[in-house]
């Protein structure tokens, strides 16, 4: 109920709830700034070796060097340029082969176990193999991020697009539809929730596929950032390095969640 | 003058790896142009499958199914078929769920929309073509899935438990409406139902059936006089009782 004059009760109550939403706010920051002074402190005083823990002011030295030379944009482009490719093939082909596997149930059946198994095989066992077949390259890269998330979005679609309500697709049937009419007009429409709260899932998992390959395969972006520095021992630039993982999942994901927004019915 | 339609020794088995089902066993029946029929039985006696058979969404295993004199294949002729829930789709508007069916049998054009527009306006959905199906009442949504349905102009229509869906008063209002809505438009139409006041209160005929396999145990007709008494005013009537315990003695004797 929505009334144009709210009573005591109601404003007081909204005047709370603003209150508590402000609190929760001002707590999480200054979680961040109480945890990041503990870290500085301790690195200053001697408590932990900044050698190996690094430290806030140490990290952001090395990300302002890394913003002069540029490196760091290329970095990042390229980790962010690989996900969202392998994201884009995952969403491609893993919805494809959903509605091939919906089309024809001999295919779905004789495919299923397959498809379990390939889901829970661990993906980065075979990075490795992917690295001989196709080189130290790109290719390498995308294609074990692909790995990692596409079994997953094919059975996750195929199991939701078999739950459609049967009556929907009988009341297609008695309009003198046919099972075109019922992919196109039942099934892809019904599904759009589904496959955006999947895109959710994807675009992590993207990552983390991405990451897996470039630790392997790879003399640029995030990945490599981070395999380069533990090697040589940087530990700012190791460090550096997650944090920026950290925004740009955090962004990534937002974006898909301001995609879902956008096209809510 | 020949039946609408006209049904002789109809059977059909769903098969599964467990066994088979007989749900319906020689059921034979015919219907005139603008009857209003309506089936009663026991649950699971096969009420839904003859309707699917009707509509040609499942093959008979015997007997024939003749519209106007001609097997349904060859006759062309359309036939609606509402379900007991209305199944409108969230993701379109109230004119868009009303276009589906024409849409998918490419029939939508510009006259068509004028005549649905038309149609909404009658049925008290004016105002509402743009609205999304989660905005109307369930008697609303109820005459919006008639409209889908009569869309596509069909000589037959089918309806399976249309308002089983909706709580009792609506469910009493909005079958008043939409049995005087196909009344009106001089459809024949079979209604099936759990409900025997409904089914006496809409009906010319209703056709009694038994527990599984369904056969036809009674067709008892329906007279209140006149033709255009309404379902909720026939409710009223004295003869209204007397049919009322006339089918429910159908119903409960098993031999
Ligand atoms: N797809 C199916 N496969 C196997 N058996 C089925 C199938 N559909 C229905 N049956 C069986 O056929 C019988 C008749 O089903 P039907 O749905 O026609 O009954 P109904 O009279 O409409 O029941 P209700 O009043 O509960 O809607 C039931 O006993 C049911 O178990
Ligand atoms: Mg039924």
């Amino acid at each position: 109920m929505i009334e144009t004059h709210p009573t005591l009760a109601q404003q007081a109550f909204i005047e709370k709830e603003k209150l508590h939403r402000r609190n929760v706010r001002v707590w999480r920051f200054m979680l961040l700034v109480l945890l990041l002074s503990v870290w500085e402190l301790c690195a200053r005083l001697g408590i932990i070796n900044d050698f190996i823990f690094s430290s806030p002011s140490r990290v952001t030295i090395c990300f302002l060097e890394m913003v002069k030379d540029k490196s760091i944009f290329m970095h990042i482009g390229v980790t962010v340029m690989e996900t969202l490719v392998s994201f884009v093939l995952v969403v491609v082909c893993g919805f494809l082969i959903a509605v091939l596997l919906w089309s024809s149930r001999s295919i779905s059946e004789v495919l299923e176990p397959y498809l379990v198994m390939l889901n829970s095989l661990p993906k980065s066992a075979l990075a490795p193999i992917l690295i001989v077949w196709l080189g130290n390259n790109i290719k390498t890269i995308i294609v074990a991020s692909i790995s990692v998330a596409v079994f997953g979005c094919i059975m996750t679609l195929h199991t939701g697009f078999s739950q459609t309500d049967p009556d929907k697709i009988k009341l297609i049937y008695s309009l003198g539809g046919n099972k075109k009419d019922v992919l196109l007009k039942v099934l892809l429409p019904g599904s759009v929730p589904l496959i955006i709260s999947n895109m959710k899932v994807n675009i992590g998992l993207c990552l983390v596929g991405v990451i897996i390959g470039e630790f392997l395969a790879a003399n640029k972006g995030l990945g490599y950032l981070i395999i380069y520095g533990s090697q040589v021992f940087k530990m700012d630039l190791v460090v550096m390095s997650i944090v920026i993982l950290c925004i740009v999942s955090a962004i990534l994901y937002q974006g898909i969640s301001l995609l879902e927004k956008k096209i809510k019915f | 003058m020949k039946p609408k339609l006209e049904v002789s020794g109809l059977s059909y088995s769903y098969h599964s790896l467990e066994g088979e089902t007989l749900a319906l066993s020689n059921i034979s029946f015919t219907a005139d142009n603008g009857e209003f029929l309506a089936v009663v039985g026991p649950s699971g006696c096969g009420k839904s499958t003859l309707l699917s058979l009707l509509c040609g969404l499942l093959i008979p295993d015997e007997g024939d199914i003749l519209i106007d004199g001609v097997p349904k294949s060859e006759s062309g002729v359309n036939i609606g078929y509402m379900l007991q829930r209305d199944h409108l789709f969230e993701w379109r508007t109230i004119m868009g769920n009303a276009e589906l069916g024409l849409e998918i049998q490419k029939k939508r054009n510009s006259s068509s929309r004028e005549k649905l527009h038309n149609m909404l306006h009658t049925y008290g959905l004016g105002s509402f073509e743009n609205a999304r199906p989660s905005e109307l009442s369930g008697g609303m949504r109820q005459r919006a899935a008639l409209v889908r349905t009569l869309a596509l102009e069909p000589d037959l229509l089918l309806l399976d438990e249309p308002f089983s869906a909706l709580d009792y008063q609506t469910r009493l209002s909005v079958c008043d409406d939409i049995s005087t809505i196909i009344k009106s438009t001089h459809k024949t139409a079979i209604l099936i139902t759990h409900d025997l006041s409904e089914a006496i209160s809409v009906a010319d005929r209703v056709i009694v059936l038994t527990k599984r396999p369904g056969r036809i145990k009674a067709v008892v007709p329906i007279s209140f006089g006149s033709e255009n008494i309404r379902p909720l005013d026939r409710r009223n009537m004295p003869e209204f009782s007397v049919y009322f315990n006339q089918v429910w003695k159908e119903l409960q004797n098993h031999d």
